[in-house]
């Protein structure tokens, strides 16, 4: 990790490009989706360069202002990093596409969307970024923030308390983070995450630090029994910030969990382990069950991502033995499989919305002839869902069961395998209505063409992604932020 | 140091009492009012430490912390509030309606 980041910092330009954007469209609320676009074209510029970056001359560094830890904030992108970034920066750019095609020129919920997506983007990438625990607070509280704001885009009364429940929730999380750091540093005296790294160890202060943080970023990242403020929030936001807000913002606090545990919190911590692992197993079951009891398509795929975010959980008790760096691959994988499957079935059921008026379950079968494409759409993404072969889902799950038998601890396969049967019923439950005989010819309206290519073009992706799992392992690889046991040992 | 465990404990009773304010009161001006609370308990136990070494002077690290975090404390107040304040507007009382299933 002593590189200093060589030639361009695009460290720095993967933050401001959004950041600049994100100004300019709350100056120019007339040309804000240009701005957008401009925007999101520079920000995936920067975070491709800062990928050929990591890809030729391994980890970046970079020290702002150039003073430094323990004083100075640095930033840094290890393979971790920059997977999650450009998960970000593919989910981002494609949601910009079908955003400006969603939400009507210059009206007032395009106003408010461009510079607050912009800003959620550019928090997302300063947090995937950070080596700072305290900076990593601030870029939490100004991800939940926009977040928030984006919910209550639309400004209808179950947007608005979705929000309002949103915030109060993430709040308290970030607020139990922040005592967490409180703690680290009145015992420790740094806030750099590799300074930290090597003063922790299994002294009280430190126990109750590390249990904060994962209380709060669990929270944060809805684990099941904390899920109960995601699906409202998700199912009343406009589709393209469910996409986003489902695909990225609830990974970036468990990437943030993710990041504390490898290098921060005491090393073996089999019982919290354990613990998390259970929750995940649990939120599978129960947000399953949840979404096959919902009569609304948006809170069917909020409850799915309920029951999904329990899969990266399970990492936790399979990493706690030799097949650590297995176990984190495969959560990775399912990050990236689960953003692009989940984008795609958001922004198909936004589609479907659209096309139909409403989205009750019990009353969208026969309704397929308007936005044939979106249905086909969530078929496809479906089966990342659920995990079949060759999807992204599919190999993450796969690499997660090796772990598992790795580990000598078979029974976490049974959540693994029972949570894709659960997926395929509820995915079903939808995709059987595209067969029901066509109703009444009520009255449709159409969809512009680009949000049915952008939802088509996502599940196409996230079926794609079992393709390039040697890429994205060897992507992850880089600076080894799982231990020494490289891409190969996986596969 | 009995100063500063003062300090901190003080801190932390205010952390618990928010807490709670947070989950007894369904009155939206409250719960922002306790998270509020909750956040000055940190503030609190951080000035605190602060003081590290007696006769030194205190570390200014914990006081540039807090003073951003009191920045992003006020942001998110005022969106607390002001969806607070769209919430009575559109359904006429400021709480959260009840945790219906489905």
């Amino acid at each position: 990790m002593e590189t200093i980041a060589s030639g361009q910092p695009w460290i720095i330009w993967a933050v401001f490009s959004p950041l600049v954007g994100a100004i300019f469209a709350f100056l120019l609320p007339r040309h804000a989706s240009l701005v957008g676009c401009l925007a999101a074209l520079a920000t995936s510029g920067a975070i491709l360069g800062l990928v050929r970056q990591v890809v030729e001359f391994g980890p970046q560094r970079y020290l702002l202002g150039g003073w430094g830890a323990p004083l100075g904030v640095d930033l840094q992108a290890d393979g971790l990093s920059v997977v999650m970034l450009l998960t970000a920066g593919v989910v981002g750019a494609g949601v910009t596409v079908y955003a400006t095609g969603y939400f009507q020129r210059s009206s007032q919920a395009a106003r408010a969307f461009w510079p607050l997506w912009l800003w959620l983007w550019t928090a997302m990438n300063a947090l995937f970024l950070s080596a700072d625990i305290f900076n990593l607070y601030v870029t939490l509280e100004l991800l939940s923030l926009s977040a928030v704001a984006l919910v209550a885009v639309s400004g209808n009364a179950d947007a608005l308390t979705g929000a309002m429940r949103y915030l109060l929730v993430s709040l308290l999380g970030s607020l139990s983070y922040l005592f967490g750091v409180v703690l680290f540093y009145g015992a420790h005296g740094t806030l750099d995450i590799a300074l930290l790294g090597d003063l922790t160890g299994p002294s009280p202060a430190d126990w109750v630090a590390t249990g904060l943080m994962i209380t709060g970023l669990a929270i944060k990242s809805a684990l099941f029994p904390l899920h109960f403020w995601l699906p409202p929030a998700h199912a009343a936001a406009p589709a393209p910030v469910s996409a986003l807000l489902s695909a990225l913002v609830v990974k970036a606090s468990f990437y943030l969990l993710l990041r504390l545990w490898l290098d921060v919190f005491p090393v073996s911590t089999p019982v919290a382990g354990q613990l998390l692992g259970v929750l995940g197993a649990a939120a599978i079951v129960w947000g399953s069950l949840k979404a096959l009891r919902q009569k609304r398509l948006k809170l069917l795929v909020a409850y799915s991502t309920v029951a999904q975010l329990g899969y990266l959980f399970l990492a936790f008790p399979l990493a706690s033995t030799l097949a650590a760096a297995t176990a984190w691959s495969g959560s990775v994988m399912f990050i990236v499989s689960h953003a692009l499957a989940k984008t795609a079935m958001f922004l198909a059921a936004g589609n479907i919305l659209r096309s139909v008026g409403h989205d009750r379950i019990a009353e969208l079968g026969g309704a397929q002839r308007s936005a044939t494409l979106s249905w086909i759409a969530f078929a496809i993404a479906g089966i990342s869902i659920m995990g079949l072969p060759p999807s992204g889902g599919f190999t993450a799950k796969w690499v997660m069961l090796q772990a598992a038998f790795a580990s000598g601890q078979w029974w976490w396969s049974m959540p693994i395998i029972g949570g894709g049967l659960l997926a395929a019923a509820y995915v079903f439950r939808i995709v059987a209505l595209a067969f029901a005989p066509i109703g009444a010819p009520g009255t449709s309206k159409s969809v512009p063409k680009r949000m049915e290519l952008a939802a088509l073009g996502f599940a196409v992706a996230a079926v794609m992604a079992g393709f390039a799992t040697l890429q994205i392992l060897s992507l992850l690889d880089s600076g080894a932020p799982f231990g020494q046991i490289g891409a190969e040992a996986v596969l | 140091m009995t100063a500063t465990m003062a300090y901190a404990t003080a801190g932390i009773g205010l952390f618990v009492l928010g807490l709670y304010a947070l989950s007894a009161y369904t009155h939206l001006l409250r719960k922002v009012i306790a998270l509020n609370i909750m956040a000055s308990g940190i503030f609190l136990v951080f000035g605190a430490i602060a003081h590290r070494a007696p006769g030194q002077g205190a570390d200014p690290v914990p006081h540039a912390l807090v003073i951003t975090g009191v920045v992003v404390a006020v942001s998110a107040t005022a969106l607390a509030l002001a969806l607070m304040l769209r919430i009575q507007a559109e359904t006429g009382q400021p709480r959260l309606p009840d945790e219906t299933s489905d």
